[in-house]
């Protein structure tokens, strides 16, 4: 098992928990960044790093993907270590108030302060509105396909119109003894090559298609038997299915964290302005993550409270020493 | 400067309108967040979440959506054929009187 020391654990690699890192650095605190995407960078990296950036102070443009390279040349001399692809899960509080922060491979990260910079959140699966769907979870519905052996033999149902539903229906349906893919459209939208390859093993017999149609419920006794599937003219049909594969994409949430006794409204967490602190004591939440009368969802604004926040994240790391305030026209920046 | 008057109907079956600017460039989303609507719009704007997924009810024809937009609507588990995400629709004076209805959150 991985185990990880630092000063401060940094959850979420954009633009503002790097800074962070710059912030903290200037107070020579050490910084670990954990993220579930593999890049650093989020939301600039991953969605759209060939869209200019215009309201950067100093930067008249700028593309969202140089930001990114430029802040990580920025936050070099502070030797941040990194997480990278490892969604976190848990945050154990220890005696001593220090935390460790658990990702979901394991991976431990014990720190005295953690900052949650994780903007939208992590992107989890959209789930459908079905009633008993919960009831399901782990017995017969998945979300994702982790292991395509797990389906071989097996009756599988899959539902979404995406590229994703398009290409594991065509994988699974080499694997499964029956597949089904339903589709609320007449036609899908995604890789033409994947759709045509749909119709063709459909034609086959190779699998089942049913468009204009919609999974509306879901039975079984101890675990999923049957998939009932309603079609536009509002005919219902029951199909067995030892599995039900829902994919309509993913939504930005935020995940684990949520269960972490941080104060949260409307999918936001909750800070006071003066330094960006949760209300659990040395958890610090700042970019777009957080929410107080007044927030902007600016990475400027994002860079204004990662630097209030190094401020208090010092004096916890370092309770015997005074916070002076260092300019780095005077100073330079100091190494770690 | 004209503005235009939009009826919006809420999950909760409520029905209630408002008056837009349409000098500003804002999108149908920015004004129903503005407004307090309870819808999430999680992404700012940028077709990607699909919490500001509304359907059109009544009103002048749109602006057929972007790929991007469509892509979105296609993977979602409610969307109907008059499913638009309200941050694409950007407000003109064309659209006085439109109609909306938020949708339930689906997720």
């Amino acid at each position: 098992m991985n185990k990880i020391t630092t000063d401060i654990c940094i959850i979420g690699a954009g633009p503002v928990g790097l800074f962070a890192v710059f912030e903290a650095g200037l107070l020579k605190l050490r910084c670990h960044i954990v993220d579930a995407i593999a890049q650093p960078g989020g939301q600039l990296s991953e969605i759209y790093p060939k869209k200019p950036i215009y309201d950067i102070p100093g930067f008249p443009e700028v593309l969202a993907g140089d930001l990114v390279n430029n802040l990580m040349k920025q936050i070099e001399p502070f030797k941040p270590s990194f997480t990278l692809g490892e969604r976190v899960e848990h945050l154990h509080k220890q005696e001593d108030g220090s935390y460790i922060v658990e990702t979901v491979a394991g991976t431990q990260v014990a720190c005295k302060v953690v900052v949650i910079a994780a903007g939208l959140g992590s992107f989890e699966p959209r789930k459908p509105a079905l009633e008993n769907l919960a009831l399901y979870e782990g017995k017969g519905v998945n979300y994702m396909v982790i292991d395509p052996e797990v389906f071989r033999g097996k009756k599988v149902v899959i539902a979404g119109g995406g590229d994703s539903a398009l290409d594991w229906s065509i994988y699974l349906s080499g694997l499964a003894s029956e597949l089904t893919l339903v589709h609320r459209g007449s036609s899908f939208r995604g890789a033409p090559e994947s759709a045509e390859k749909v119709v063709t093993l459909t034609e086959e017999g190779q699998m089942r298609l049913l468009l204009k149609s919609n999974a509306v419920a879901l039975n079984g006794t101890d675990k999923l038997e049957k998939v009932t599937v309603q079609s536009e003219d509002n005919s219902t049909i029951d199909i067995e299915a030892d599995y039900f594969i829902p994919l309509f994409g993913l939504v930005p949430k935020l995940g684990p964290i949520e269960n972490w006794g941080l104060e949260i409204e409307k999918g936001a967490i909750v800070v006071n302005t003066f330094d960006y602190s949760t209300n659990v004591p040395g958890v610090f939440a700042i970019g777009d993550i957080n929410t107080y009368p007044g927030k902007l969802k600016l990475i400027l604004c994002g860079f204004h409270e990662a630097a209030l926040m190094a401020q208090s994240a010092y004096s916890i790391i370092n309770p015997d020493k005074k916070y002076v305030l260092k300019y780095t026209t005077v100073n330079g920046v100091p190494t770690l | 400067m004209s503005d235009i008057r939009i009826a919006v109907k809420e999950p909760n079956g409520e029905h209630t309108e408002i008056t837009a600017p349409t000098d500003m460039g804002l999108s149908l989303m920015e004004v129903l967040k503005a407004n307090e609507y309870p819808i999430q719009a999680t992404c700012g704007g940028m077709a990607l979440c699909a919490t500001c997924h509304v359907e059109v009810l009544e009103g002048p024809e749109l602006k057929e959506p972007s790929d991007d937009e469509a892509y979105m609507l296609e993977s979602l588990p409610t969307s109907t054929s008059r499913s638009r995400l309200s941050c694409q629709i950007k407000l003109t004076p064309e659209m006085e009187g439109l109609t909306v209805r938020i949708a339930a959150e689906d997720y």
